[in-house]
């Protein structure tokens, strides 16, 4: 008798094995997300991943739904045309805090802003692990990269406060050892009509655990359980992250704006009457 | 098929060739415009912005270029025609997306409306400046399609058919206009629905599991498919095989661009869009695109005052460059005369094709067009 394992179904299993490193925490996110999918009751034919570049770039290329691996950073302004042209689809940008913060920064606030609905799931590993572990947006103050051999001695984003202040409706944040809370959140952020954001931090073993000597991922999961304190509602300007101190997780915003899509029909409706035409597949 | 009448403002008007090109993208069922103002372009989506509404299309004002031009991606995909509208620098600001386009083989459309430059250059003046980049400005190999208009009822009819080559050839096309015919105020005279011929996208029919979103049909182009179908096909600008996945090997290369390049380098003869003028028996033939062909058409007539025997080319379709049509054109000429307000880009290309027949440059850096004059001088030092 064969059991089938419960993802494998939303999994392209004729892609396997992944590219991923031993120990890189981005399979756990999309065994999480799998499984959000599933208890979210979204069709898998009306769901669309967008990916843009690097490890986490490459998640869209694994799921079993319409694809698409973009360009680097722009992944979300993808989105955001393949939304506004198939309205009924659910539409995910999944990818890597380099590619969505750092060249991606502009159109993550503007999508944000506008209220476009759409989940953006951030894998943040706090380095670019494709190109070889250099300096991220979120890279903490001290940390070793590739590009900061002496240590980082930039100012990082804190992505909750950055996606809540330009608009996110839904932001949350957990790492890869909170399986649980991770797949909950996702969940609500797939139902969620509007910009949903979740960030969760991932182990980055061969390259950003390697160069700050936290050790294999496993110590860079013990890290986590060791750092992390659960604060649902919390602050999002208290959720900075540093090399030592805590690492707030938990849902921090869940709230109603009205979408963007939402506020172009009713504005067109209410100014045009019977001569506005809604878009139509 | 025939074109939607809710798109077709059928009738005489009087417009300008920025507007003429809004018409023409509505004509030809673009239903998604994804932009960024800069001038000269800016009246295409401001036209747009205003009669989209009315006919079900959507327009988007995104955050730059990099965003508007892989937003008619997504849009593609989601089943719509797409659009971007730029001039010079947010033409550069779009090249990755251009070569992304070419790679997933994404039909759409990209209009930009020439400006001097390089960089902020001559930002409300003409030039024809962006030829090259045109054709060479993404990264890689790859082969475009580019038409030229050189007159706000070209603007329509041209905007037409770059979206009808962008979907027989799964290929953005290009309509490379200039801040004149941009500009330019004439007649523009728009046909009824059903006299406007649309090509239909591929659309796969193919079985669910069995669907390859990048297998060639005969003609080297693959059908497609749209997200939320079902058939559940995957992406991606990697090179990559006839399932989409990535194969990123020696053999993979050189089978997807071979095709990639193959699809239009081989149908260079169907493409070819000229309008020759008493080209046979010429001594001289004045190549020219855009709004130049308008001010080398009185330097031709002046010549053949004289009673000299000067023929012309205009191109319509400007990539693939009608190599066939030069070639055998200096076999029977003395010199081929090429005005263009840049500094002499396609003028390579008609000395590639000349076989040793004298070519003679007439270039002009911009900010207006020729002086005739300086062109009637350059065919009379060339026939010398």
């Amino acid at each position: 008798m064969s059991i089938e394992n419960p993802v494998e179904r939303y999994l392209r299993i004729d892609r396997m094995p992944h590219i991923w490193c031993p120990g890189c925490g981005i399979g756990t996110t999309v065994n999480c997300f799998t499984r959000a999918i599933d208890e979210s009751g979204i069709p898998m034919d009306r769901l669309a991943v967008v990916s843009g570049i690097g490890c986490t770039g490459r998640v869209a290329g694994y799921m079993h739904v319409d694809s698409f691996h973009t360009t680097h950073g722009r992944a979300i302004p993808f989105a955001t045309g393949l939304k506004l042209a198939a309205p009924d689809m659910k539409v995910v940008v999944y990818s890597g805090d380099g590619d969505l913060f750092a060249i991606g920064g502009n159109h993550f606030i503007h999508a944000a802003r506008r209220n476009l609905d759409m989940t953006v799931i951030c894998v943040n590993n706090l380095t670019y692990g494709m190109t070889g572990g250099q300096l991220t947006p979120t890279t903490p103050e001290e940390a070793i990269a590739s590009t900061t051999p002496y240590g980082n001695y930039e100012h990082p984003f804190n992505l909750p406060y950055l996606a809540e202040s330009c608009g996110a409706v839904y932001v949350a944040r957990w790492t890869t050892y909170h399986v649980t809370q991770m797949k909950k959140s996702m969940k609500e952020a797939l139902q969620k009509k509007g910009f949903s954001f979740v960030e969760i931090l991932s182990p980055c073993p061969t390259l950003y655990g390697r160069r700050n000597r936290i050790g294999d991922s496993l110590d860079e999961m013990k890290t986590y359980k060791e750092r992390s304190q659960i604060k649902n509602g919390a602050d999002t300007k208290d959720v900075d992250i540093g090399m030592a101190g805590p690492i707030v997780v938990g849902k921090f915003v869940d709230r109603e704006r009205t979408t963007y899509q939402d506020a172009m029909e009713a504005f067109y409706a209410r100014k045009l009457g019977d001569r506005y035409a809604r878009a139509s597949r | 098929m025939h074109a939607d009448p809710a798109g077709v403002l059928t009738g005489a008007h009087f417009i300008d060739g920025d507007h003429a090109c809004c018409e023409g993208a509505l004509a030809a069922e673009c239903r998604f415009v994804a932009g960024y103002p800069i001038t000269p372009s800016t009246e295409v989506v401001e036209r747009i912005a205003l009669r989209f509404p009315e006919v079900g299309g959507v327009f988007i004002q995104m955050e730059d270029e990099l965003a508007s031009s892989i937003a008619i991606a997504g849009a593609v995909w989601g089943g719509k025609r797409a659009m971007t509208v730029t001039s010079g620098p947010g033409f550069s600001l779009m090249m990755e997306h251009l070569g992304f386009a070419v790679m997933t083989e994404t039909p759409c459309v990209f209009v930009n409306v020439q400006r001097g430059g390089p960089s902020t250059g001559l930002p409300t003046l003409p030039a024809q400046a962006d030829m090259m980049q045109a054709r060479w400005g993404s990264h890689g190999d790859y082969e475009i399609i580019a038409v030229s208009p050189n007159s706000p009822q070209e603007c329509f009819d041209l905007t037409i058919k770059a979206f009808n080559l962008a979907e027989q050839y799964r290929t953005p096309a290009l309509v490379m206009m200039d801040e004149c015919v941009g500009h330019m105020m004439e007649r523009v005279v728009i046909p009824k629905p059903e006299e406007i011929e649309i090509y239909p996208r591929r659309w796969t029919n193919a079985p669910l599991d069995e669907y390859l979103p990048f297998a060639p049909e005969q003609d080297m182009v693959p059908a497609m498919a749209r997200a939320g179908q079902g058939y559940r096909f995957h992406m991606t600008g990697l090179t990559h095989n006839e399932k989409g996945y990535p194969d990123m090997t020696v053999a993979g290369q050189a089978r997807l661009l071979g095709r990639l390049v193959d699809k239009i380098k081989k149908n260079a003869l169907a493409l070819t869009d000229v309008v020759a003028d008493q080209v046979e028996g010429a001594e001289a033939v004045v190549i020219s695109y855009g709004i130049t062909s308008r001010v080398a058409q009185k330097a031709v007539m002046a010549m053949r005052a004289k009673g000299r025997r000067i023929g012309s080319l205009r191109l319509r379709t400007v990539w693939p460059f009608p190599e066939h049509v030069i070639r055998d054109l200096a076999k029977t000429v003395k010199a081929l005369v090429v005005p263009e307000l840049n500094l002499g880009q396609m003028v390579r290309e008609v000395e590639r094709c000349a076989q040793g027949t004298r070519v003679v440059s007439v270039p002009h850096a911009g900010g207006t067009v020729h002086d005739p004059a300086v062109i009637v001088q350059a065919i009379t030092e060339a026939l010398r």
